[in-house]
């Protein structure tokens, strides 16, 4: 329950007389005040600024330093205030959160220095409202990391890492070539190798001069041998390279899933496979065209460049920004195509011989090319190819621009969108976790009451002042309401499981029961039986929280089945009648018994199926009842 | 076809800054109570118990009247489990005594007097203008089911025993048969107010929260 609406407290129960006068059966008594202190005023010195406030207001909080009675270990005798040697500014918002219920995060605080105020007065930092949270969060992210980094750092500095294994050592090496010297030599030769790979690649296909015969011959052909040794080399640091990384890493299945290692699979694999492959002129073509691959091994460089890293990684969350300009390019492509090639139908000759041909003019067009290979020859082909070209200026490059900073602006907002959207699903899982929490402490402190009055009609009082130890006054307050409501509907709280249980269990009794009523003496052993089933798991209700109504309740039936004389009650019965007759339990039993007859309310008009039951004969038993129970909290109010 | 997009986006962004200003709007009424002394001769709160009140409405409410949203979420809270904006829309309409859709801190007071610290004939009139929904006097079984239901939806889903569909019609049914002496479908205000007196039950809970402020 939030604090500010502690202060509705009272408004809510005066408010609960209006249920006063439909309620069947009397309240439960109201908690009274211990010790009702005058609300006063209490002076908090943090390092020399003064901050006053309500008790009450402090108490609203009552598991924080400054609510529970660990501020009075740093109460001044003196000068009769509550000093504190710590951060005044902090304390603002501290202060400011048990006034308004909302904790704030001031931006211009450091993010540790708060951490450490919160802990200092025992508040946890998941109550920052929603407008601070975002920033709070980020900043501690931000810390973390840079926390993390220093460690890091702080570690390869260091130099002496105790027992990390080869394996360990030899990943750390290549994941990071500053740790020692060996990393590095290797990091350089490997990009030396690249650098030499890539060039042989590029050179290869240069023509080096005539060889005599008047053919121009590209030099891979024409130093053949010389360029195979070199590839070879090349491949076989890769091939090393790689081997020895899938060796070191940590998890090498992910190591395979990741984007370096396939680079670095698909920058090898061409030579293997012209290795294995003989030089059949069939196959030749498609051994040309694996060559292609080891362009891929330029990519290997983007483990020495971080700046490569990182446009990868732009490239990658600003794909559906980059996806919508495409798909967007090619719905004006495609038009123009279209346009272009109806208009140049007619002219002979045309260059414009399908729509997919009309692509590649439209898209020269657009991005103001203008190769000159496809020329409308028509009056129409020209004016639309005009606008053509107009609306390629337009369209890629005016909004160019306009679309870089839009996707920094929309992805910013789809970012903040969805951090509204968890923001709003966290925000929700709190509140439902806040609503479970209250009615959980309702329903533990009704069983803490039970177990109250038991040990009440018992005699030990000491163990009930135990139990209330960890209510305030508030809840116990609001705990009464709830009571009142109970007692006004003559239903009671329960939690989702027992609700389960419940509707499970009345299922299957419910259904014998249905049949004639001469089943009835049946269906009282049934219920017996399963109480016996339950009856192993409980033991009795003094002793341990009665956990299950509808065990207790079952556990009475089952004795009342044993030392009843009237058949005709049990006439017709179902599980939810059997309990009225639990009136019938102080004739025949010891007060153990009583004490759990005191929980059940016990409605006789209120039963639906219990109309066959005749009515006298309750309050009959319900004055004996109220004769024989000695609590004042229930009684089966004579209707 | 890219600039249409891009106006889109354009103007959906328009849009939610309207709706921020708007909201900003609606929260500058203001409303400041009747001076203490005057609340403490109409009521009958001292000015200390009217000081620690205002406080908690202020708190709740800093523009100083609550309207039915408010209420509705406020009174919620205490009850988590059920569903309480039906009754609390009740309690609402009995406690905005001027039917101005908001309840200010004067209602508030004048209610809570009545409530806490009224005799028991005041709070019997309080209870029976709770029920009467349409303020005209007498209470019909439509207007007491549906108090009924509101009061039974508080219970939520999780009861004991398990909350069968004429659960409230039979409450009515009771009610009825206890407050309606000439049997004639409704009840009058004397009607209600006799058959609470005789029953003990009632008039000792009507005493259950005199020291709730």
């Amino acid at each position: 329950m939030a604090a500010g609406v502690a202060a509705w407290l009272p408004f809510a129960r005066a408010a609960a007389i209006g249920w006063m006068p439909v309620a069947n059966c009397p309240m439960p008594l109201a908690p009274t005040e211990k010790n009702k202190r005058q609300d006063e005023l209490i002076i908090l010195n943090v390092s020399g600024r003064r901050f006053q406030t309500w008790r009450t207001t402090l108490e609203r909080y009552p598991d924080t330093l400054l609510g529970s009675t660990e501020k009075e270990f740093f109460f001044n005798e003196d000068t009769k205030e509550y000093f504190f040697d710590r951060d005044p500014e902090v304390f603002r918002c501290i202060l400011n959160f048990y006034r308004t219920g909302k904790l704030h995060y001031p931006r211009y605080e450091c993010i540790s220095a708060y951490d450490e105020e919160l802990a200092f007065y025992g508040i946890l930092p998941e109550i920052i409202g929603d407008c601070c949270y975002e920033e709070y969060k980020d900043r501690k992210r931000e810390n973390a990391e840079r926390l993390m980094d220093d460690n890091d750092s702080e570690n390869n500095q260091e130099g002496s890492m105790p027992s990390l294994s080869f394996r360990q050592t030899m990943w750390r090496a290549f994941e990071n070539p500053h740790t020692s010297t060996l990393a590095l030599v290797f990091y350089y030769v490997t990009g030396f190798f690249i650098a030499v790979s890539v060039i042989t690649n590029v050179v290869e296909t240069v023509p080096c001069g005539t060889v005599p015969g008047n053919k121009e011959l590209p030099c891979g052909e024409r130093y053949a041998v010389a360029f195979f040794c070199l590839d070879t080399a090349c491949v076989m640091i890769f091939t090393v390279e790689y081997l020895l990384r899938l060796f070191a890493a940590p998890s090498r299945y992910r190591f395979i899933r990741s984007v370096m290692s396939i680079i670095d699979v698909v920058a090898i694999m061409p030579y293997y496979i012209g290795l294995v492959m003989t030089n059949n002129e069939d196959v030749s073509g498609a051994f040309v065209t694996l060559r292609v691959f080891r362009v891929f091994r330029i990519f290997k460089f983007s483990r020495h460049s971080q700046g490569l890293r990182i446009l990868g990684y732009t490239l990658k969350s600003c794909a559906s920004e980059l996806g919508f300009l495409l798909f967007s390019l090619t719905m004006a492509i495609i038009i123009f195509a279209t346009v272009m090639f109806y208009a140049e139908k007619g002219s002979s000759a045309s260059k414009f011989t399908s729509i997919p041909a009309s692509f590649w003019y439209t898209i020269v067009t657009m991005t103001t090319l203008g190769y000159g290979d496809m020329v409308p020859k028509t009056i129409a082909g020209k004016i639309f190819g005009s606008i053509c070209s107009l609306s390629g200026v337009l369209v890629i490059a005016l909004p160019v621009p306009v679309i870089v900073s839009n996707f920094s602006r929309i992805y910013h907002q789809n970012q903040r969108a969805d951090k509204r959207r968890a923001q709003k699903k966290a925000r929700l899982a709190r509140i439902r976790v806040a609503k479970t929490g209250s009615s959980n402490a309702y329903l533990h402190s009704k069983r803490n009451g039970l177990l109250n009055e038991a040990l009440e009609l018992t005699g030990s009082t000491e163990d009930e002042q135990h139990t209330t130890k960890g209510t305030s006054l508030i809840e116990s307050q609001h705990h009464h309401l709830l009571h009142c409501l109970e007692k006004t509907t003559n239903h009671e709280f329960i939690d989702e499981q027992l609700f389960e249980q419940n509707c499970m269990e009345s299922s299957m009794q419910n259904y014998p029961s249905s049949r004639s009523p001469s089943l009835s003496s049946h269906h009282g052993l049934t219920t017996s039986c399963c109480s016996r089933r339950h009856k192993k798991t409980t033991h009795l209700p003094n002793s341990s929280v009665p956990a299950t109504r509808l065990r207790s309740m079952q556990e009475l039936s089952t004795i009342h089945i044993q030392c009843s004389e009237q058949p005709s009650l049990t006439t017709s019965r179902s599980s939810l009648n059997m309990k009225s007759d639990d009136g019938l339990r102080p004739n025949c039993k010891a007060a153990q018994i009583t004490t759990a007859i005191i929980s059940i309310p016990t409605p006789p008009a209120l039963t639906p199926e219990g109309e066959s039951r005749p009515p006298p004969s309750s309050p009959g038993h319900s004055t004996n009842i109220s004769t024989t129970t000695t609590s004042n909290i229930v009684k089966v109010s004579a209707l | 076809m890219i600039l249409h997009s891009f106006l889109l986006f354009y103007e959906k962004g328009l849009q939610t800054e309207n709706t921020v200003e708007d909201e900003m709007e609606m929260a500058t009424v203001r409303h400041r109570p009747e001076a203490l002394e005057l609340l403490e001769a109409q009521s009958k709160f001292t000015k200390k118990e009217l000081q620690i009140l205002y406080r908690g409405f202020k708190n709740e409410c800093p523009s100083g009247v609550v309207n039915e949203e408010t209420f509705k979420e406020i009174y919620s809270q205490f009850f988590p489990q059920g569903d309480s904006t039906t009754y609390a829309h009740f309690l609402f309409n009995a406690f905005d005594t001027d039917h101005n859709g908001s309840v200010s801190f004067e209602d508030f007071v004048m209610g809570l007097s009545i409530l806490l610290r009224g005799t028991v004939q005041e709070k019997l009139n309080w209870a029976f203008n709770l029920y009467d929904i349409n303020k005209d006097g007498y209470i019909t079984k439509e207007e007491m089911l549906d108090i009924m239901k509101a009061i039974y939806d508080m219970m939520g889903k999780c009861t004991y025993p398990v909350l069968k569909e004429d659960t409230p019609r039979q409450h009515v049914e009771t009610f009825f048969q206890k407050m309606d002496k000439n049997k004639d479908g409704v009840v009058t205000i004397d009607e209600f107010i006799e058959s609470c007196q005789k029953d003990e039950n009632i008039m000792r809970s009507m005493q259950l929260f005199e020291n709730v402020i």
